[in-house]
């Protein structure tokens, strides 16, 4: 017996095993999408139509939550940007040993559950606090944003800051300051530029965590699609699935344009790898 | 002027630059400011004060009564039933997860197949919370396809067999849609560290298939194995908005039962809410820094 015999061997017996799992795991992910996009087609009694679909979406109400959550996304992903950016740049120049107390304080909304989370904020926040946020509705608006902010921080954190690896920071920032630039200007027009493929990819995690948030939005009494997804999921038959098929291609979009942004970092050691890592973390806000 | 002098010699121009302007150096803080005064304010802060809460009666002297008014029966079924679904969910998410990944890693499958499998992993995972539990309705539910189709097709109606989506086994099969894929991401670059010279060499030396997982790829893996556990462990225990949509208030586990006290304050002592959301908090804890130290284990065999 030559030695190669052996594991080829092997490999020809347990060649059916592979296929027979891989099939079986595709029809668990394949059925309740096709089951649900089956269902949401047949709200009219005998044909297949659009009509739940079009019931959806001539519901003001939901045209009203969706704008809402997708405004509530867009501030998010700004404030985050603002915030974190500055943040990740400053501590690799000029405070590289605060590093690792950034990171872990970056991760720890992993360790919180949101739920957790938005009953502090309640507790902190009341209308009698020092900080009365709950006691109007801007002050709440904001509350909302805010913990959308704190959600996504463990995946923006991480892909701004592995942006900014793959790029020098300090030869461009010294380029920058002997062209006579000041920092906010180094920021914006260099170092920004730079780590845009980076904010994107955490900014499309975030956009498709909280389009369809739900505790926070629930508990803050706001008028978000989580809530409205989950009134309609109780006194809606045909509905829902159409809606489950709307937020499916709403992910389908956010992890597509998410891969399209990876790609274009091109200077990034394993920008695959940085990706799966993001994917890792991101399905942890969303309860 | 090799590199090794070149990186000396750019540390000592870092530190006399540093050293010629002090001013600057105290100055920077405020860069990083923002960040702190933000973390603290939205998530450190509020997070104690729960911590604070939990030891104190609501007029605020301290206390212990709130830890121990959690191992009244009601409190301790909603914590038992989280951690069950939580175990059987990860569990069952990281065994058929670690065989579909070793299948797309070393299974001589299509070509396609695992970058495929691998993105459908990323939306997958992300496809969580209500809409989820729409799907898993339309498919599942009372008048679900699959249901139907079994009544239909083999005359098994899986109600009448004691199955029911609104239970114990009804939710794990629902988590498992985004804790198998989870499981799927974490768990391939650990299989692309197992080495095909191993299974060579143990080969040469005439180890058995089973020898082989028995005393190299188990041992290799098994840290990363678990870490990816307890990760879709803490992943399923801090998750409510599928639960909730699935199953409303009929199933009492420790997320639902919180969202209730905070709704309604369904415990009548908003303290012992405080303590219930500091127990979810030491469980997720707990598991999230096993994790991590496993995974830093794990990640000797990766390079």
């Amino acid at each position: 017996m030559s030695p190669s015999r052996g594991p080829r061997e092997a490999g020809r017996a347990s060649r059916a095993g592979p296929y027979v799992i891989v099939v079986v795991g595709i029809l668990y992910f394949v059925l309740p999408l096709v089951a649900t996009f089956e269902f949401s087609l047949s709200m009219l009694r005998g044909v297949w139509s659009f009509e739940a679909y079009r019931s959806v979406f001539s519901d003001e109400r939901f045209r009203q939550t969706f704008t809402f959550s997708i405004v509530a996304a867009l501030l998010t992903i700004v404030v985050g940007s603002l915030l974190i950016v500055p943040t990740a740049y400053w501590v690799r120049l000029r405070f590289p040993k605060l590093r690792p107390l950034v990171e872990f304080i970056t991760l720890l909304p992993l360790v919180i559950p949101p739920i957790v989370l938005v009953f502090g904020y309640l507790r902190l926040y009341n209308s009698s606090s020092f900080l009365p946020f709950t006691g109007s509705a801007n002050g709440t608006y904001v509350l909302l944003v805010f913990g959308y902010v704190v959600l996504s921080m463990p995946y923006m954190f991480r892909a701004v800051d592995t942006g900014m690896a793959a790029i020098d920071i300090r030869t461009l920032t010294e380029a920058a300051e002997s062209l006579g630039a000041n920092r906010i200007t180094i920021l914006f027009r260099v170092i920004l530029p730079n780590v845009r493929a980076a904010v994107l990819s955490g900014a499309f995690l975030s956009f498709a965590i909280v389009i369809g948030e739900f505790v926070l939005a629930s508990l803050l009494n706001q008028p978000a699609f989580g809530p409205y997804l989950a009134l309609v999921g109780t006194n809606r038959a045909y509905e829902p699935s159409a809606l489950a098929i709307i937020a499916f291609a709403v992910t389908w979009i956010c992890m597509g344009l998410l891969q399209v942004a990876g790609r274009q970092r091109r200077k990034q050691p394993n920008p695959r790898r940085s990706i799966r890592s993001l994917l890792t973390l991101s399905r942890r806000a969303r309860g | 002027m090799n590199a090794k002098d070149l990186a000396a010699s750019g540390r000592r121009e870092d530190e006399g630059r540093v050293a010629t302007r002090p001013p600057a150096r105290s100055l920077a803080w405020i860069g990083v400011t923002p960040f702190f005064a933000f973390a603290a304010l939205f998530l450190i802060v509020p997070t104690l004060t729960l911590v604070v809460g939990a030891f104190q009666t609501p007029s605020g002297e301290p206390t212990l009564q709130n830890i121990q008014d959690l191992f009244t029966p009601q409190i301790m079924a909603a914590y038992s039933i989280s951690i069950q679904i939580s175990i059987a969910s990860a569990g069952l998410g990281a065994v058929i997860g670690f065989f579909l990944a070793y299948a797309i890693v070393h299974g001589g499958l299509p070509g396609w197949i695992r970058p495929s499998l691998v993105t459908f992993s990323g939306v997958a995972s992300n496809f969580a919370g209500i809409p989820l539990a729409f799907a898993f309705i339309a498919t599942l539910g009372r008048v679900g396809l699959v249901t139907l189709f079994l009544k239909d097709a083999f005359d098994v109606n899986i109600y009448s067999y004691g199955f029911n989506l609104l239970s114990f086994w009804g939710l794990t099969i629902t988590y498992l849609y985004f804790q198998i894929p989870l499981m799927i991401l974490i768990i391939t670059p650990a299989l692309d560290g197992l080495k095909t010279e191993w299974r060579e060499a143990s080969a040469i030396l005439g180890a058995s298939n089973w020898q082989y997982w028995r005393h190299i790829g188990l041992p290799v893996l098994a840290p990363s194995i678990l870490g990816c556990f307890l990760l879709l462990f803490a992943n399923a225990f801090g998750a409510i908005a599928t639960a909730y949509a699935l199953t409303g208030s009929s199933l009492n586990i420790v997320p639902i039962l919180l969202y209730a006290q905070i709704r309604g304050n369904v415990l009548y002592n908003p303290n012992l809410g405080y303590a219930l959301a500091v127990g979810m908090i030491v469980i997720t804890g707990c598991s999230n820094l096993l994790y991590l130290w496993l995974r830093a284990r794990a990640e000797r065999w990766q390079r």
